[in-house]
C-alpha cells in the first residue's frame, strides 16, 4: 500500500493546506484588530505593560524587581528615565543618563519626609552634558503600611503637569502591588509559623502517652523500654529539625514508623497497621510532616474512641509522574462539614495537622493537589494526596 | 505460514500484558512491616527493568537482519546500543537522579529554569518516542504477517491496542518487576533457540556461511556511492550518544533511590545488554548459513524468524518459533508501554490537561486527559508505521536515536558540565539539532534517489549534526552571558555533591 503514495503530490497538498490555515488564521486576527478604535488599543497596551510589570514587582522592593519592573514603568510613563529608590540607596535606574544616578537619593528625601510628589527644576538637576535630555525630575513617593518606604522618579526634558500626576498614579500604582507581595509574604510566614506549631504541638499529648507507655515497660521489660526510648529520641529529633522544607517519602514512612511504634506501644493489640506501597516512589520528594499528621489524625480521631481492633492502611501509588499516597482508617469517622470547617481554616480546632499539611501542599505544588478527605460518621476516614515526582526547587534534604 | 503454536505464544504475551496493566498496584506488597515496605528498588532489578524496557525491536530482530544482509560492519550497532549507557554512567547518571527530574523536560527546568525549553524539550519528547514508536509497530506487522499470514496491518494494530488499552489503565508502567521480567524473559527466548540452533550447526559439520566477498570484510563500500567508514563512524556516535536522550530509558533512573544507586544501576545494565547482544549476531551468520539468498519480497528482519523452521522443522522447531514469536512481541510491548507511557504523560500534562482545564472550566476528570493522550500516544505512531517507507526496524530506530543525539545530549551534557550555558544557548542548541536531523530524516524518507554523499550526510546526520548542535550552544551561550540561570552554581553543586556528604551525618542509628 505504501508504494501507491506520491510523495510529491502529498508534500504538496499538506504545504498547502497548511499555507491555507496560516492565511485563514492571520485574516481572522487582522479582523478582530479591526473592532478596537485607537483609544482602546492604547488602554489595553498599558493595562498590559502593567501586567507585565506586576508579575516583577510580586517578590518585594528588591533592586532586581526593581530593575525588571522598571523598564515597563518607563514605558508606561513615556519618560527618559524612571529610578527606584529607597532611604539611603538607589534600586535601579531604567533609560538614558544614569551618571544622575546619585541624585535619586537626595531627591527622594523631601518626599519620604512629606509623602508628597515633588518636581525638582532645573538648577537642581545640573548636567554638563549638552546631549543629556535629563533637564528635571518628578518624585512620588511608593507607600506601603502608612509608611513611604521608597520612591519613583521620573526623569525627563521638560515639565508637565501630565507627567506629575501620570508619576503620582504610577507610584500608586506600584505602591499597591507591593501591598500585594506583603500580603503573599505574610501568607507564607503564616504557614511557616503554623509549621512550627504543628513540630511544638506535637509534643502534649504524645509526649505524655508515650513516656506513660515506656514507663510501664521499664521494670517488666527493660529491652523493650530502651529501644521505645530510642524511637522516641528519633522521633523528636526529626519533627524538631531545623532547616530543609522537603524530604523523601522513604524517611517520612520511617518517622511514620517510630511514631507507630510508640503509639502501639499504648494501644497494644488494639492498633494494627498495614502499609501498601510502590517501591517507585519512595524516592519522591514532598514537605516533610506531611505523612506523620495523617497518620496521627487517623489514630486519635479514627481509633482512640473505638471499640475493639482499629486498622491503619498507608498506601503509596505510582500515577507516572506523580505519586499518591494515602491514609485509611475504620473508625468512628467524621462529619464531611466539620472537615470542611478545619481544611477552610475558618475555626480553632485541635485537628491542626491536617489544615496544615493541605496549605503547605497547595502552597508548594498549586491548588490541585491539596488533601483530599472521604468521611461519614461510621464509615471511617480516608485521606489522601498526590504530589508530584518533580516540581521546580523541591528538594529533599536531610 | 501458519504456526498455531506461535499464534498462541503472541496471544499469551498481550493477554498477560493487559493481565498486568489491569491488576496494577495489586502486585505490589501489603505488609504490616515498615522495613519490608520501605526497600527501595535495589539497583540490580532497577538494572533488568531497563534491559527489560530497552531491548526493542531492534534489538530482538533489527540486529540481526542487518548483520544477515550487511555484515560485520553492523557488528557495530549492538556495541552501540550497549556504549551508550557507558556514555550514560561516566557523564550523566548520577547527577540526573541527583538533579531530582522524572522526566527529560523537568531537567531542563531545574537546569535553566525556562518554561520556553521546557515546551521545545517536551515537543522533541514526543517526536522521538513516536519515532521510536514507529519500528516496534513495524516489527510487529513483520511477526504476525510471518506467524499467521495475517494481512500487515494487524500485528501493529494488535500492539497498538494493547498498549492503549495497559497505558489507559495506568498500572503497566509502574512496575519495575514486571519490566524485569520482561528482560529474562527475552533473553531466554532469544537465548535457548540460540543455542539449539548452533548445536545443530555444529552437528552438521558447522558448514561456514554463504556470503557475498564484503560481508565479512570490515568498511568495504557495496557500491561507487556508499560510504562505509562514515556511515559506521556516525551511527554509532547517534547510539553513544542518544541513549541519553530516549524518554523511556530516564524514567527509570527516578526509582533509584540516589546517586550512587544510579550508576549501579547502569554497570549492571551494561552487563545484562552485552549478555543480550551476544545472541543476534549468531541469527544473522546462522541466517547466512541457512539462506544464502531470501526469496523476493522477504525482508531481511525476518530471519531469526525463519530460522528454526528451517534448520529444526517439526514440532521442535514450531517450539522454538513460538518462543522466538513470544519474546520478540515481548519486546515490541514492553518498550511501546514505555514509550507510550512518557509520550503519554508529556501530551498530558503539557497539551490536553491546560487546554481540558480551560474548556470545561475545571470540571474534566484527570484520567479522562490521560486515556485521550494515551490513545494520541499510539495512533499517530501506528499511522506513520503504515505510511512511512519500511526502511527497516533498526534504521528507524537509529533515526531515532540521531534525533536524541542532536538535542538532548548537548542540552544534558552542557547542563551537567558547563556552568555558562545559558537559556538562550541551550533553546539553540535544541532547534539545531532537532531541525537539521528531523530535516534530513524527512528529505531521506521521502527521497530515495539522492545517492553518493548527500545521501550518506542525510541518512545518517549524527557525525555532524551533533558537533553543530553542540557548537551552536556554546558558541550562542558564550555571546549571552546574561541568560546564564541566576541559580546555576547552586543547581550544579546539587547535581555533583555525592549523598554520601549527607548520609554520613544523618546515619548515626543504622
Amino acid at each position: 500500500m505504501t508504494g501507491s503514495i506520491h510523495w510529491p503530490t502529498a508534500v504538496l497538498v499538506a504545504v498547502t493546506m497548511l499555507l491555507l490555515w496560516l492565511a485563514v488564521w492571520l485574516l481572522r486576527r487582522s479582523r478582530r484588530r479591526g473592532f478596537i478604535s485607537e483609544t482602546d488599543r492604547a488602554t489595553y497596551a498599558t493595562l498590559h505593560t502593567a501586567s507585565l510589570a506586576s508579575r516583577h514587582l510580586g517578590e518585594g522592593l528588591t533592586p532586581e524587581a526593581a530593575e525588571r519592573a522598571g523598564r515597563h514603568l518607563l514605558a508606561i510613563l513615556g519618560a527618559h528615565a524612571v529610578s527606584i529608590a529607597t532611604p539611603g540607596s538607589v534600586l535601579s535606574w531604567t533609560g538614558t543618563g544614569e551618571h544622575h544616578r546619585s541624585l535619586a537619593v537626595p531627591f527622594g528625601e523631601r518626599t519620604l519626609e512629606t509623602g508628597r510628589t515633588v518636581a525638582h527644576g532645573g538648577e537642581d538637576v545640573a548636567c554638563s552634558d549638552p546631549d543629556c535630555p535629563v533637564r528635571m525630575a518628578v518624585t512620588a513617593p511608593l507607600v506601603s503600611d502608612d509608611l513611604v518606604i521608597g520612591t519613583l522618579t521620573a526623569w525627563t526634558e521638560h515639565s508637565s503637569p501630565g507627567l506629575t500626576r501620570a508619576t503620582e498614579e504610577v507610584a500608586a500604582w506600584v505602591s499597591s502591588q507591593l501591598a500585594l507581595a506583603e500580603l503573599a509574604r505574610t501568607r507564607n510566614q503564616v504557614v511557616e509559623a503554623e509549621l512550627r506549631a504543628l513540630r511544638a504541638q506535637i509534643s502534649p499529648h504524645f509526649i505524655y502517652n508515650s513516656l506513660a507507655a515506656i514507663a510501664s515497660f521499664v521494670r517488666t521489660d527493660p529491652d523493650r523500654a530502651r529501644e521505645l526510648l530510642l524511637d522516641f529520641a528519633d522521633f523528636t529529633r526529626y519533627a524538631l529539625r531545623t532547616g530543609g522544607t522537603f524530604t523523601t517519602l522513604a524517611e517520612e514512612l520511617r518517622n511514620v514508623e517510630r511514631y507507630l511504634v510508640l503509639e502501639q506501644a499504648r494501644f497494644g493489640d488494639r492498633l494494627s497497621v498495614s502499609l501498601l506501597v510502590a517501591p517507585e516512589v519512595l524516592p519522591v520528594s514532598l514537605p516533610y510532616l506531611a505523612v506523620q499528621p495523617l497518620v496521627e489524625n487517623a489514630v486519635r480521631h479514627g481509633l482512640a474512641t473505638k471499640e475493639g481492633t482499629g486498622h491503619v492502611t498507608i498506601t503509596a501509588t505510582d500515577l507516572g509522574a506523580e505519586a499518591e499516597i494515602a491514609v485509611e482508617d475504620d473508625g468512628v469517622g467524621t462529619d464531611p462539614e466539620r472537615v470542611r470547617t478545619i481544611l477552610d481554616g475558618a475555626r480553632a480546632t485541635d485537628s491542626v495537622g491536617l489544615g496544615n499539611v493541605d496549605a503547605r501542599l497547595r502552597q508548594v505544588y498549586g491548588d490541585e493537589f491539596g488533601l483530599v478527605v472521604e468521611t461519614a460518621p461510621g464509615a471511617g476516614t480516608k485521606v489522601s494526596f498526590r504530589v508530584p515526582k518533580f516540581a521546580p526547587g523541591v528538594h529533599a534534604q536531610a | 505460514m501458519n504456526h498455531p503454536l506461535s499464534l498462541a505464544a503472541v496471544v499469551l504475551v498481550c493477554l498477560t500484558t493487559l493481565a498486568v496493566g489491569g491488576l496494577g498496584l495489586r502486585l505490589s506488597r501489603r505488609t504490616s512491616d515498615f522495613y519490608v515496605a520501605g526497600r527501595t528498588v535495589s539497583p540490580r532489578l532497577n538494572a533488568s527493568a531497563i534491559g527489560g524496557e530497552y531491548l526493542s525491536a531492534a534489538s530482538f530482530l533489527g540486529v540481526a537482519g542487518l548483520v544477515y544482509g550487511a555484515g560485520v560492519d553492523m557488528l557495530w550497532l549492538p556495541v552501540g546500543y550497549t556504549l551508550g549507557y557507558l556514555v550514560l554512567l561516566v557523564m550523566v547518571a548520577a547527577p540526573m537522579r541527583r538533579s531530582g527530574a522524572y522526566t527529560l523536560p523537568d531537567f531542563a527546568e531545574a537546569r535553566l529554569g525556562s518554561r520556553a525549553i521546557r515546551l521545545v524539550s517536551s515537543v522533541l519528547v514526543v517526536a522521538i518516542g513516536w519515532l521510536y514508536l514507529v519500528p516496534q509497530f513495524q516489527g510487529a506487522s513483520l511477526t504476525l504477517t510471518l506467524v499467521t499470514g495475517a494481512p500487515s496491518w494487524v500485528g501493529g494494530f494488535v500492539v497498538m491496542v494493547v498498549i492503549a488499552a495497559a497505558v489507559g489503565a495506568g498500572g503497566m508502567r509502574s512496575i519495575t518487576f514486571v519490566q524485569a521480567v520482561q528482560y529474562w524473559v527475552k533473553l531466554t527466548a532469544l537465548a535457548v533457540p540460540a543455542f539449539v540452533l548452533l548445536l545443530l550447526w555444529f552437528r552438521d559439520g558447522h558448514p561456514a556461511p554463504v556470503v557475498p566477498p564484503d560481508w565479512n570484510v570490515p568498511l568495504t563500500p557495496t557500491g561507487p556511492g556508499d560510504h562505509p567508514t562514515y556511515r559506521t563512524a556516525s551511527t554509532v556516535l547517534a547510539l553513544c550518544l542518544g541513549t541519553m536522550g530516549l524518554p523511556h530509558v530516564l524514567v527509570r533512573y527516578y526509582t533509584n533511590p540516589d546517586g550512587v544507586g544510579a550508576r549501579r544501576t547502569t554497570v549492571t545494565v551494561i552487563a545484562l545488554l552485552g549478555t543480550f547482544y551476544l545472541l543476534p549476531p549468531v541469527y544473522g551468520m546462522l541466517g547466512r548459513v541457512a539462506f544464502p539468498v531470501l526469496p523476493e519480497g522477504v525482508r531481511s528482519d525476518s530471519v531469526v524468524l525463519r530460522l528454526p523452521g528451517d534448520l529444526v522443522g517439526g514440532l521442535g522447531g514450531d517450539l522454538l518459533t513460538a518462543m522466538l514469536a513470544g519474546g520478540a512481541f515481548a519486546a515490541f510491548l514492553s518498550t511501546a508501554s514505555g514509550l507510550a507511557m512518557s509520550v503519554t504523560g508529556v501530551l498530558d500534562q503539557e497539551v490536553l490537561r491546560p487546554r481540558l482545564a480551560r474548556f470545561t472550566g475545571g470540571d474534566a476528570p484527570g484520567v479522562r486527559g490521560f486515556r485521550y493522550a494515551a490513545v494520541a500516544a499510539v495512533v499517530i505512531p501506528y499511522v506513520l508505521s503504515r505510511v512511512t517507507e519500511p526502511l527497516g526496524v533498526a534504521t528507524t530506530v537509529g533515526l531515532a536515536f540521531a534525533v536524541a543525539a542532536a538535542t538532548f545530549a548537548p542540552l544534558i551534557i552542557l547542563g551537567v558540565w558547563w556552568r555558562r550555558l545559558s537559556t538562550t544557548g541551550a533553546m539553540a542548541g535544541l532547534l539545531v539539532g532537532g531541525v537539521a536531523t528531523t530535516a534530513s530524516l524527512g528529505t531521506t524518507m521521502a527521497r530515495d534517489d539522492l545517492g553518493g554523499w548527500p545521501a550518506a550526510l542525510l541518512a545518517n546526520p549524527a557525525l555532524w549534526a551533533v558537533p553543530l548542535a553542540f557548537a551552536v550552544a556554546v558558541v550562542v551561550s558564550l555571546a549571552t552571558p546574561g541568560r546564564i540561570p541566576a541559580s546555576t552554581t547552586r543547581t550544579l553543586v546539587r547535581l555533583h555533591t555525592p549523598e554520601r556528604v549527607r548520609l554520613a551525618r544523618s546515619r548515626i542509628r543504622d
